[in-house]
């Protein structure tokens, strides 16, 4: 039972899902731009203000930046307990557990990626109604990277739902299976 | 005797789930204020902010979904579809509570790093009806995490707990 087909299958997506979420996250932690606007100009003495943009400006970002963390670390938990685990019969708990902490963890990758995506959106268009100003035509490397985090964020979404759903159907397989021999014994 | 009130339960799970979606729906859909502001009035409704329209569509998907959900027999092999299906919706329930959670927290507090004022002293009724309907939300997605524990158990269960 080591080496099947779904062994392979999953430790490949969640290799990659763990890759995925930990770009995320880290591309959305060192996201800072500075930059020095022109605010007044008193004669002919313009006064120049330094502006930051920084990720933690904005608490649907820093709740992206810990859910992506969160999910990539409960990835790496599973793979290495999945290569270091050769044991030739599987327990069932062990994979009812798995197969829920991967649906947690899809759910709450889910949330992550959503919430900074339309905080994003408000950034990127502003708000003509509550007068809210878009702040990426003056802050264009901050969106950039800002953009580049959430479309990793996303692959790690879609490629979490794949896994909680190969768990899941591993788990209904092997209780086939030993409902199938249970029913043959007796 | 077990099997049945165990199928009642997550009828009860079900319908209790979709009651809280469709009021989640319902409670955004109708807030709507009118407010007088200097010379102008304006008019502050669900539609003027993405994230709250995206919060209506997908609670009226998952209405839906709990809707047609009630009425599948016990005995069809659709069971073990509705497990994935109950992932997927759980999912857009999450998203689209953290987006509007995100959207509303702006409105309420602004962000003075970006120069954006908060709304929510201008149109009190709105902020308070979204804030209902997002506590509504809340409950339907704590409904709908219960019901995906509970549809995985009654589909891998009874051979799981006698074989462990």
């Amino acid at each position: 039972m080591a080496r099947e087909k779904s062994w392979k299958l999953l430790l490949g997506l969640r290799i990659f899902a763990f890759m995925a979420t930990l770009a995320a996250a880290i591309v959305m932690a060192l996201n800072k731009e500075t930059k020095t606007l022109v605010v007044a100009t008193i004669g002919t003495i313009p006064i120049k203000a330094s502006l930051t943009a920084k990720f933690q400006h904005a608490p649907a970002f820093v709740f992206f930046v810990i859910a992506n963390v969160m999910v990539s670390f409960h990835n790496l938990f599973m793979i290495v307990l999945q290569i270091f685990n050769r044991k030739p019969e599987i327990k069932c708990f062990n994979l009812l557990s798995v197969a829920i902490l991967d649906m947690l963890n899809a759910t709450l990758a889910s949330a992550g990626a959503n919430a900074a995506a339309f905080m994003a959106e408000l950034g990127k268009n502003g708000n003509k109604h509550a007068k809210w100003n878009k702040i990426c035509d003056q802050f264009a490397i901050y969106c950039d990277h800002g953009s580049g985090a959430l479309i990793a964020a996303f692959i790690g979404l879609i490629l979490m739902l794949i896994i909680a759903a190969v768990s899941i159907s591993r788990l209904l397989i092997h209780s086939n299976k030993s409902a199938a021999a249970t029913s043959s014994n007796t | 005797m077990v099997k049945l009130t165990k199928r009642i339960g997550g009828l009860v799970l079900r319908l209790a789930a979709f009651g809280a979606a469709l009021a989640a729906l319902i409670v955004m859909v109708t807030s709507r204020e009118r407010a007088s502001f200097l010379a102008l009035s304006l008019e502050a409704r669900y539609t003027d902010m993405a994230a709250f329209k995206y919060f209506v569509i997908a609670n009226a998907v998952v209405s839906v979904y709990s809707f047609l959900v009630l009425f599948l027999p016990e005995k069809s092999l659709l069971w073990k579809f509705i497990v994935v299906l109950d992932l997927v919706m759980t999912m857009l329930l999450t998203s689209s509570l953290s987006a509007a959670l995100a959207v509303a927290l702006i409105g309420k507090k602004g962000n003075a790093n970006a120069g954006w004022l908060p709304i929510c002293g201008q149109v009190p009724k709105f902020c308070d009806q979204v804030t209902g309907a997002l506590i509504a939300g809340f409950v339907a997605l704590v409904l709908y995490v219960l019901l995906l524990l509970y549809s995985l158990h009654s589909v891998v269960d009874p051979f799981l707990l006698q074989k462990s």
